[in-house]
C-alpha cells in the first residue's frame, strides 16, 4: 500500500495541484505538500499526492556508501 | 545481474555470521519473496517479516465498522483497493454496492463534492506514508467547505510497534530493513531510536538490488560493531523527511492508543482527530464505536506480524486458508506474509 512511483512534473497551478506525466499519461495530482517542486522535476507520487522531489544528483549517493562493493564502477 | 552477483560474493566475504533481520514493510516482504532474496543470503542469515502491512494490522472490529457504514443508506464508502477482500462477520466490502475503490483520498473528496446530499466516508488505513495525505485531504475539505466528507481514523504509526518488537524477549532482531516510502515522509532520523535497543537499520528502496545492498550494509556494519541507522535511498529520503507533510499530519491528528490486529493495544501507535477537526471523524458523525471482535480462531497473523511465527506454522496455511479463501488478513492482503509465502512457495522461510 505504501508504494510510490516516480513521475515528471509538467506544470503547477496556483490551487495546489500539478500536472504530471506517468507512463505517457497526464495526471492532475496534489502538490500542496511539496512547495519546492518545479516543472521538469522528477518527483515521487503516492495516493494522488507528490510526496518528495527526486534528487537525481544524489542518485549515486548510495553507491558512494558501498563503494568497496562496486570498486572501479561509475 | 552483474551487481547482484557482486553483492553475493561480498556477502560471502563478510565471514561467518548468524543474524536475524526484519523487513518492516509489506512491500519489501513481497519484493523479497518475488525475487527469491532469501535464497541469495548466506547460511545463518534469516529474514523475518514485520508489522508493516496496513491491511494486516487493521483490527476485525475496524473492518466491521467499515462494513456497517457501507450498509447505511445514503453513504458512499471509499477505500483503497487492498481492503476490499478482507472478510468481516457477514461478507466483505467487495460484495457491497455502496463501496468505491479510490487511489487517492482526494478522489473521495471529489465524490463528496459531486453530490452534497450523500455522505462520503473514506476508510483511513495506512502508515506514515499515507496518513499525511489524508490529513491534507481533510484540510482541503475544510477549505472547500465540503461537509459531507468524513474519515474512519484507523491509521497506525510504525515506531511504537517496532519498540514493542525490539523489547520482546521472544524475538531477537539484529537489524531492520526500514520502510523506504514511510521514511520519505518521516525522514531517516525518525528511526534513530532503534539503536537504543542495540539494533541497526537501513532505509531501503524496493528493487531486489536495493534490498540486497541494504542487507549487505547491515551485516557489514554489524561485523564492524556499528549500531546505526543508514540511508540507502537518498534520492528521496532525507534525514528530516517531508516536514510540510508531517506538520500537516499533526495539525489534523494526534497520537493515541491503537489496537493492532492479533497483537493488542499498542500505546500511542494510532492517530485520532484533534479537537478542531472532530467534525470529520466518521465514528462520531455516525455515532458508531468500533466493536470488539475476536480474531479468527487459530490464525497466527498477530505472531507473524511481530516476527514470532512463520506462515507454515499455522495449521490453516495452504489448506483451509488460501488467497482464494483467506481466513486472516496476512493472506488477504497482497502484501501479507502468508500471501507472499503461498504465492512463492519455493522461498524457504527459515526458523
Ligand atoms: S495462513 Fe491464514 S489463518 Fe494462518 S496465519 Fe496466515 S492468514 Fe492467518
Amino acid at each position: 500500500m505504501c508504494l510510490a512511483v516516480p513521475v515528471k512534473v509538467l506544470d503547477l497551478s496556483v490551487d495546489g495541484t500539478a500536472r504530471v506525466e506517468k507512463d505517457g499519461v497526464t495526471l492532475t495530482v496534489m502538490s500542496s505538500l511539496t512547495p519546492d517542486v518545479a516543472p521538469g522535476d522528477y518527483v515521487l507520487l503516492h495516493a494522488g499526492f507528490i510526496i518528495q522531489k527526486l534528487d537525481r544528483d544524489d542518485a549515486e549517493g548510495r553507491i558512494r556508501m558501498i563503494k568497496d562493493l562496486y570498486d572501479g564502477e561509475d | 545481474m552483474e551487481r547482484i552477483k557482486q553483492i553475493r560474493e561480498a556477502l560471502k566475504g563478510l565471514g561467518k555470521q548468524s543474524a536475524t533481520l526484519m523487513e518492516v514493510c509489506g512491500t519489501h516482504t513481497m519484493s523479497i519473496a518475488r525475487n527469491g532474496i532469501r535464497s541469495l543470503l548466506p547460511e545463518g542469515v534469516r529474514l523475518v517479516s514485520g508489522p508493516g502491512c496496513p491491511v494486516c494490522v487493521t483490527s476485525q472490529g475496524e473492518i466491521q465498522t467499515a462494513l456497517d457504514l457501507a450498509e447505511r443508506e445514503n453513504v458512499l464508502l471509499c477505500t483503497f483497493g487492498d481492503m476490499m477482500r478482507v472478510p468481516g462477520e457477514r461478507g466483505r466490502l467487495e460484495d457491497m454496492d455502496n463501496v468505491k475503490i479510490v487511489y487517492s483520498p482526494m478522489e473521495a473528496l471529489t465524490e463528496a463534492e459531486k453530490d452534497r446530499d450523500r455522505q462520503v466516508v473514506f476508510v483511513g488505513v495506512g502508515f506514515e506514508t499515507t496518513s499525511p495525505l489524508i490529513a491534507a485531504t481533510v484540510q482541503e475539505a475544510r477549505r472547500r467547505k465540503i461537509r459531507n466528507f468524513s474519515v474512519l481514523p484507523f491509521h497506525k504509526t510504525i515506531p511504537e510497534a517496532l519498540r514493542l518488537i525490539l523489547s520482546d524477549p521472544e524475538v531477537s532482531i539484529d537489524g531492520l530493513i526500514l520502510p523506504g516510502h514511510v521514511s520519505v515522509l518521516t525522514g531517516r532520523r525518525y528511526f534513530d531510536f532503534i539503536t537504543e535497543y542495540g539494533t541497526s537499520g537501513v532505509v531501503s528502496g524496493f528493487e531486489a538490488l536495493d534490498i540486497l545492498e541494504g542487507i549487505y550494509l547491515l551485516l557489514r556494519g554489524m561485523e564492524e560493531g556499528q549500531r546505526e541507522v543508514l540511508n540507502n535511498y537518498t534520492q528521496v529520503v532525507k534525514d528530516e523527511g517531508n516536514l510540510q507533510a508531517m506538520n500537516t499530519l499533526y495539525q489534523v491528528f494526534e497520537s493515541s492508543d491503537a489496537l493492532w490486529r492479533g497483537v493488542g493495544v499498542i500505546p500511542e501507535s494510532g492517530l485520532i482527530f484533534r479537537e478542531q477537526y472532530r467534525d470529520f471523524n466518521a465514528l462520531e458523525r455516525f455515532s458508531t464505536p468500533v466493536p470488539d471482535i475476536p480474531e479468527p480462531e487459530g490464525c497466527l497473523c498477530g505472531r507473524i506480524l511481530m516476527g514470532k511465527s512463520i506462515p507454515p506454522e499455522c495449521p490453516w496455511f495452504g489448506t483451509e486458508c488460501t488467497p482464494q479463501r483467506p481466513i486472516g488478513p496476512c493472506m488477504v492482503s497482497s502484501e501479507g506474509t502468508c500471501a507472499a509465502c503461498y504465492k512463492y512457495p519455493e522461498v524457504v522461510f527459515k526458523r
